[in-house]
């Protein structure tokens, strides 16, 4: 308990730490709001009159200030370009993004689970053999070229969703869900070959150890030394790069909305980059940046239910 | 001594890594009596180890070949079904390794190690009547404090304590035979003297059979009755302890004997 009062501590920490870099990154590299807004033919008064109005003429420390009261108001201003607030404006769409992206992070554990489990159960066998060319070959698909590929396969050719025909969560939440399933699929795809590979020889690793053998001579069958002794120590890592994945996910998602036609956070992000819309990206940024770190909480605790050598550690 | 529980005849362990097939174990005999503790002896790679555990039945490389009998309670552990022979293992023959540090699993607490023979072998047993056993059994190896023990995970106790673990937990069924494969080479020389001590405290009071593998002739003359000689594969001698130290018939035990440090001779 204390170790998740000091992990929630230090999350606290890092988040002030990301806010400070995301507000002074995009207040530093060029490029002014308040001119983009004007356009080329604002007079000068024109422009300090805004700059003024919009509170960018104030020190950039006491803009940040300003911006850090508002959030933990549950304020996190108002775009520059459509002057709604930033909460509105993202709240429609992200819950979009985070069902796309955890949809393809359950996807992946039940794609490589079992397939991590069943080669190194069968190492070199002929399946095993096979689905170890196939992983390596789905490794190297990026998402953007796997979405591509199944829009045109299950969308164009056997019809089984309609490409850009997105269902919102308003209308149908199975329509909603089965749209996203192809998106989820073509970001999980080369994520699960890494897991897949990553299970298989940590599953293989952890059996060449003296433990299983232990196990094996209490009369265990090969079953049982799998699920009851290998596959806990062989899960450690495996977490670990899942627990780093699902936060890869969210980025995929942003690139895969574009291929697929979701309506997520991606359009507006982009449209915010060039629009120098600055508060709704910094709020796009820290929400990634919150989920990253609550992630990583998570993985911390899972992590030291599977191995109690590490909450030994760190009492020391 | 009376009853022979295990025979082992002509037992060949053949591996097939290489383009010519190498002979690990050429024409290994063994019988154990009830009550017995037999030693084998000899330098690594002298093929002691290899018989040991194939008497386990924990040889199934695909690379290696067996052939001989292995006798136990009327079977071929060599040539019976996996399901009966899984039927002894850790209840009616158990075995102990050389690593405490690694032969247990990281991640499971002590208790549920030490009672997973009496899970699969007996799974009538209720779990706290497993729980009451396997602390007495905690205790009759020599640990205190046996509650906090049972919880905790291996990384937590010195070698000699994962040692007593690893008995502990092959001893909870009551085996008819322990295979102890070097089971003090890892450990401290007062901690082997304890484990050794631990060992004939065993055999008296439960009659189990040992086979104690080890390459420390004092310990085998400390406590077995019968010792077997191995050099790269065969036994080259065999016989009482006492005939084999005193009268060493090969030329091979005679180097053994004299390579024994003379102050471990005297006590």
């Amino acid at each position: 308990m204390r170790y998740i009062g000091k992990k929630i501590g230090m999350m606290l920490f890092t988040l002030l730490v990301v806010s400070l870099c995301v507000f002074l990154a995009f207040h530093l590299i060029p490029g002014d709001p308040a001119l983009r807004q004007l356009g080329t033919n604002g007079t000068p008064e024109q422009l300090a009159a805004l700059r003024h109005e919009m509170g960018l003429d104030r020190p950039v420390m006491v803009q940040y200030c300003s911006w850090l009261l508002g959030i933990f108001h549950g304020d996190l201003g108002s775009s520059y370009v459509y002057k709604i607030p930033v909460t509105g404006m993202l709240g429609e769409k992200i819950p979009i993004t985070i069902t796309l992206a955890l949809m393809s992070f359950v996807i992946m554990i039940l794609i490589s689970l079992p397939l991590g489990i069943y080669t190194a159960k069968h190492k070199d066998g002929k399946i095993d053999h096979l689905i170890m060319v196939l992983n390596q070959v789905v490794m190297a698909v990026p998402p953007f070229f796997a979405g591509i590929l199944l829009t045109l396969v299950f969308g164009m050719i056997l019809k089984l969703f309609t490409p850009g025909g997105f269902v919102s969560y308003h209308t149908s939440i199975p329509g909603f869900l089965g749209y996203l399933f192809f998106p989820a699929i073509a970001i999980a795809l080369p994520k699960s070959a890494m897991a897949v590979k990553l299970l298989r020889s940590s599953v293989i690793e952890e059996a060449g150890k003296d433990y299983t053998r232990t196990a094996y001579s209490r009369g265990n069958t090969t079953n049982a030394v799998l699920y009851r002794h290998v596959l806990q120590n062989a899960m450690i890592p495996v977490v670990t790069f899942m627990g780093m994945t699902l936060a890869d996910m969210v980025a995929g998602s942003i690139v895969i909305e574009q291929v697929f036609g979701i309506p997520g956070i991606s359009r507006i992000l982009l449209t915010s980059i060039n629009n120098r819309d600055y508060p709704v990206v910094e709020a796009i940024i820290l929400g990634i940046a919150t989920l990253v770190i609550v992630i990583n909480l998570f993985v911390d605790v899972l992590y030291r239910i599977l191995d109690p050598r590490i909450a030994k550690e760190d009492e020391a | 001594m009376s009853d022979i529980i295990l025979t082992v005849t002509d037992l060949n362990i053949t591996f097939h890594d290489h383009n010519a097939p190498e002979v690990a174990v050429e024409d290994f005999d063994l019988t154990l009596e009830q009550g017995e503790i037999v030693g084998i002896v000899g330098e690594s790679g002298s093929g002691k180890s290899l018989s040991a555990l194939a008497i386990a039945g924990l040889l199934n490389r695909h690379t290696l070949t067996k052939t001989g009998r292995i006798i136990f309670d009327g079977q071929d552990l060599l040539t019976c079904n996996r399901n009966v022979l899984r039927g002894y293992q850790g209840d009616e023959i158990s075995m102990i390794f050389q690593e405490p540090m690694t032969s247990l699993n990281p991640v499971k607490r002590i208790g549920w190690q030490v009672e997973e023979s009496l899970r699969i072998h007996q799974p009538e047993v209720t779990k706290e009547e497993r729980k009451a056993r396997c602390l007495h059994m905690l205790e009759a190896v020599g640990l205190h404090e046996t509650e906090k023990v049972y919880r905790m995970f291996p990384h937590e106790l010195s070698g000699g304590m994962r040692q007593r673990v690893m008995i502990a937990a092959a001893m909870i069924g009551e085996p008819k035979i322990l295979i102890a494969d070097e089971p003090t080479t890892a450990l401290d020389v007062t901690v082997q003297k304890q484990i050794v001590d631990l060992l004939i405290e065993i055999n008296e009071q439960k009659h189990t059979s040992i086979i104690f593998i080890s390459h420390d002739l004092s310990l085998v003359k400390q406590l077995c009755h019968r010792v077997l000689v191995m050099r790269k594969g065969e036994v080259v001698e065999s016989g009482d302890v006492d005939s084999v130290f005193y009268h060493p018939q090969h030329t091979y035990t005679r180097k053994l004997i004299s390579a024994i440090p003379q102050i471990s001779l005297e006590d």
